[in-house]
């Protein structure tokens, strides 16, 4: 299988990665999706959670907070809001992030503070799954 | 008349004054530069998006079923997106921008409309405290780094103002950057939304699967739009207030090099009157002795 499909994330701060990459899988809003060269045109909202793909025997993940993700038979782009590679990801940082929201979860009087720091707390906890892996 | 020193003291005001204009200019190269960078890491983002969205509309029926995509039947009330600087110092580029959004509201005024005002930087909310009009929002801070936060909270706001009735149409004043030297006011319409549909015919004929369904997924990206307009507003209008100000320095620079030139100028030939003076002094004293 030498075909290979080129991956390309995008988000308003920068272009984070453009690679050809033998197979793309990605946290779709209604399931996870994996995406190989030749695929049927097809638009996807995706959710707070990891995205991966591998080229040649390396596996890579990356975080994404959520975004939409458009499939062409030869190329996917994925418009996130933001992306972060499990190299870059400061787990330091997200676990604090991640008590933080905790913290604020339960402190939530009203439906939008809870709405609010239960993003946040999804977007912590994809950031540190993503970091495990790396 | 000036004296000697008088003169001597300017000269040297002046020298100073241009330093730190000169300064002010290479700072605001440097943020330049920085800015126009940031805006084009935005645009591959910003391109993508719009193809995306451009094939979706084209797909979409236009029967009214998106409520941020239909123009209100009656328009009453607008609202009114006025960006500037949170600083000065940068020649006529708020005026410019604060004149535009005046001269809009007038000519919406005119036609009996009522204009709602959000100021969005320091000046703009001034200028409009000053004139005691009322504010809706008024925000500041959001040039200092553009980011995805601040387009997504104000936008947010817009859309559910315009939802909710508040507003029937909604249009922003930023500055479109067109080089370093040309910067220009920019009305455009934010809301209802009018997304060109995509001119490359190429895109449109894909038969896209599409999940969630084609509906929601167009639902979901339209207030997106919005953000990412705004966004980019913001992008432009940060990089077109450095590139003015340091035109503006530029010119202050200038002009005190001239100054000091004809300062100079003025002080010699006080210098050289004096010493004339003086030896008529001393030739008529020795001519007196004789």
């Amino acid at each position: 299988m030498a075909e290979q499909i080129q991956l390309e994330i995008v988000t308003p701060e920068k272009k984070v990665l453009s690679e050809p990459v033998d197979i793309v899988v990605a946290p779709g809003e209604e399931g996870e999706f994996g995406v190989l060269h030749n695929h049927t045109p097809f638009l996807a909202k995706l959710k707070v959670g990891e995205l991966r793909f591998r080229i040649g025997g390396t596996v890579r993940y990356i975080a994404i907070m959520g975004g939409y993700a458009e499939v062409l038979p030869n190329k996917v782009t994925v418009l996130a809001t933001a992306a972060e590679e499990a190299t870059d990801i400061d787990v330091i940082r997200a676990k604090a992030a991640r008590e933080r929201a905790e913290r604020r979860l339960k402190e939530a009087r009203d439906r939008l503070e809870f709405a609010r720091a239960e993003a946040a707390l999804q977007r912590a906890i994809a950031r540190l799954k993503v970091a495990e892996k790396h | 008349m000036a004296t000697l020193r008088d003169v001597k003291r300017k000269i040297d005001a002046v020298k100073k004054t241009s330093q730190i204009t000169k300064a002010m200019n290479m700072v605001a190269a440097a943020k330049l530069r920085v800015a126009q960078q940031n805006m084009e890491k935005f645009l591959p983002y910003a391109d993508k998006f719009r193809e995306v969205i451009g094939r979706l509309v084209a797909g979409a029926e236009q029967d009214g079923s998106f409520e941020l995509m239909t123009p209100r039947e009656e328009v009453k009330k607008i609202e009114l997106v006025l960006l500037s600087a949170d600083r000065g110092l940068c020649g006529s580029f708020n005026n410019n921008l604060l004149v535009t959004g005046e001269r809009f509201m007038k000519a919406k005024q005119a036609e009996g409309l009522e204009v709602a005002v959000t100021a969005a930087g320091r000046k703009a909310s001034g200028y409009y405290r000053v004139r005691r009009y009322p504010v809706r929002e008024a925000l500041t801070g959001l040039l200092n780094k553009p980011n995805y936060d601040d387009a997504f909270n104000l936008g947010r706001n817009l859309v559910n103002r315009f939802v909710e009735g508040e507003s029937d149409e909604v249009y922003l004043v930023y500055s479109h950057f067109i080089s370093v030297v040309k910067q220009a006011p920019t009305v455009i319409k934010l809301l209802p939304i009018s997304p060109g549909v995509d001119e490359q015919a190429e895109g449109t004929s894909v038969d896209y699967i599409y999940e969630p369904s084609h509906q929601e997924l167009l639902t979901d990206l339209l207030p997106n739009f919005v953000y990412n307009q705004l966004l980019s507003s913001f992008y432009e209008t940060t990089v077109s207030e450095h590139a003015a100000r340091m035109a503006a320095m530029d010119n202050a620079t200038n002009n005190c090099k001239d100054l000091v030139r004809s300062l100079t100028l003025t002080y010699n030939k006080a210098r050289q009157a004096a010493i004339t003076t003086e030896l008529m002094d001393i030739v008529g004293g020795a001519e007196a002795l004789r």
